[in-house]
């Protein structure tokens, strides 16, 4: 399969060269990343990602720190163009166009949904933080604009906690509320791909469970790209899974296969057997 | 034992000392500061106070400026703070709007930034010549409102500009970045959070501007600022008097003058200026209340 794919000898990435075999992929396929490279001001933090994001499942990303996890979703959306310092070089297809490339940025950004590690409520009422991404898209009816805040606070299992307190400052929310706050303004924007970085390094375990609940309920109508360090999240969640470590993409596989051992790299059930990292 | 484990020991008394005496220094310095401040502004009160009146605020100058009021100096001073606001606030917000929020980190940006903080520390004196210069003569405005506001507002540039970019570098990056993110431009991001968030600080960059050009004598003395003109100004191309140069005037150019007109003119200034300064600081306390993360 292509997931597979060794990128520790990308001169022979197999099946990927195959362009007979990744068009009859590309239809399940919502991202294909090629020999993506990633330095920082000539500092290597990606070498030569290869791997496939298909459509509707959860495919997560595991790895310790400093492995370039953060900076693989940054040129996913193409948010290196705001660091100068940040050189990407390789491919990114998105449904087969090539996002590197692209003009319009803004679109791109627009279907892809992300969540940060620290939530970021907007210095503005619970409302509005809802309601600015769909207003971005020119929506300015007052009904349609309450039908989509409640509709993707309810999603975000949010609804009940502040639908009374809709005109309190986002940031003002504690910190898992603000949490599921993020995840509602990343769902008003509608998105085909949902990007979570290490959503519950902030958050205490009942609001982690809770924003689990609500990613199994997603996956069937988007495609999730789950960032974590903690390696059993990913087991809970994540239909394939990739490790990273060190700027290098070491393992790719079924999720189930990761953890039940059947691996190609030793370091692979080293980490999640939790020997290192 | 419990008892002389927290026993203070002679290091620990004479640390004590020293931090108590540290302090009553800081407090004399501090008090030292304010209070030349505080005989400044009880001398103007005592000497100008009983100048003030209805008459002295709402008439004209009368007898070769040794008496009557001052309300042409007073109406020109709106005039010249009003339309070098309207000059200088505009720009100086674009111009820390591109510089915090649009410019690469590069060599021009880098000029740019060294000019701004060496437009501020050219004397005054020289931003009037440069105004009669290019506004008087070259733009052919005249000795006006206009030149002389325009002048003002070059000089006040650098105030708005860096006040302006401060506040809004204040606004943390991660919500730049959560706009972004959501496909917002650049544009729409500073429009709909980094300019809601940063417009306490550009307020009080503001007022801190009224109040200096409130003051200022030099920039408008050769180029709009009248000695004697009993009359108000219809437009910005008209001459006016000032309440700075007015001071300097009666107090130093014109003689006979009784004591208390140059120290109410005095008193009149300084309090439009605390005026301002109380708004700004009561305008900064109600947007802070209001902004919180």
């Amino acid at each position: 399969m292509v997931e597979q794919a060794a990128t520790q000898a990308p001169e022979a990435p197999s099946g990927l060269s195959s362009s007979a075999h990744r068009d009859t992929t590309r239809a399940s396929n919502k991202l294909e990343v090629r020999d993506l490279n990633i330095s920082y001001g000539g500092v290597s933090a990606l070498r030569d990602v290869s791997l496939d994001i298909r459509e509707h499942e959860i495919f997560g990303i595991i790895g310790p720190a400093n492995s370039g996890k953060t900076s693989f979703l940054k040129a996913i959306n193409r948010m290196d163009m705001f660091n100068k310092n940040m050189q990407v070089t390789g491919e990114v297809l998105y449904d087969g166009h090539n996002t590197r490339t692209l003009r319009n940025v803004y679109a791109l950004r627009s279907r892809i949904g992300v969540v940060f590690p620290l939530p970021v409520g907007l210095p503005m009422s619970v409302y509005d933080n809802v309601a600015m991404s769909p207003r971005l898209r020119g929506i300015k009816n007052k009904a349609d604009l309450d039908e989509i805040v409640e509709r993707c606070l309810t999603r975000a299992a949010l609804w009940d906690e502040v639908k009374d307190r809709l005109t309190t400052l986002g940031s003002l929310l504690s910190g898992g509320q603000q949490q599921r706050l993020t995840i509602a303004r990343a769902l008003s924007q509608e998105p085909e791909v949902l990007m979570l970085d290490e959503f519950s390094i902030a958050v205490d375990p009942v609001t982690t469970m809770r924003i689990e609940d609500i990613l199994k309920e997603l996956r069937n109508e988007i495609t999730i790209v789950l960032v974590t360090n903690l390696v059993q999240q990913a087991r809970r969640l994540a239909d394939r899974t990739a490790f990273f470590l060190m700027g290098d993409c070491v393992e790719i596989g079924e999720t189930e296969d990761l953890f039940s051992g059947n691996v190609t790299d030793q370091r692979t059930s080293d980490y999640i057997a939790g020997r290192f990292g | 034992m419990a008892d002389s484990m927290f026993k203070a020991t002679q290091q620990n008394v004479s640390d004590e000392h020293r931090d108590f005496l540290v302090q009553l220094l800081f407090f004399g310095m501090t008090v030292l500061l304010i209070i030349p401040v505080i005989i400044i502004l009880c001398m103007l009160m005592w000497k100008g106070g009983p100048a003030i009146s209805w008459e002295f605020l709402f008439s004209e100058p009368t007898n070769g400026m040794t008496a009557g009021g001052i309300f042409p100096a007073l109406v020109g001073t709106v005039w010249l703070v009003t339309v070098a606001l309207l000059v200088s606030v505009p720009l100086g917000v674009a111009a820390a709007l591109y510089l915090s929020e649009y410019a690469p980190d590069n060599w021009l940006t880098r000029f740019i930034n060294l000019a701004i903080i060496n437009l501020a520390g050219v004397p005054s004196i020289v931003h009037a010549l440069f105004g009669v210069g290019a506004f008087v003569l070259f733009f052919e405005f005249g000795t006006s409102i206009l030149a002389a506001s325009l002048t003002l507002a070059i000089m006040t540039l650098p105030v708005v500009i860096v006040a302006t970019r401060e506040s809004l570098q204040a606004v943390p990056l991660a919500f730049r970045e959560a706009c972004w993110n959501m496909g917002a431009t650049r544009w729409q991001t500073i429009r709909r959070v980094v300019l809601p968030n940063a417009v306490s600080g550009i307020l009080t960059g503001v007022i801190l501007e009224v109040s200096r050009t409130t003051g200022e004598t030099a920039p408008i003395m050769f180029t709009g600022a009248a000695f004697f003109l009993p009359f108000l100004p219809e437009s910005v191309f008209d001459q006016t008097m000032a309440l700075s140069l007015h001071l300097f005037v009666v107090a130093t150019q014109v003689p006979n003058v009784p004591e208390h007109l140059p120290y109410g003119v005095a008193l009149v200034l300084i309090g439009m200026v605390l005026l301002m300064n109380a708004l700004s600081i009561g305008l900064r306390m109600y947007l802070r209340g209001q902004k919180k993360w």
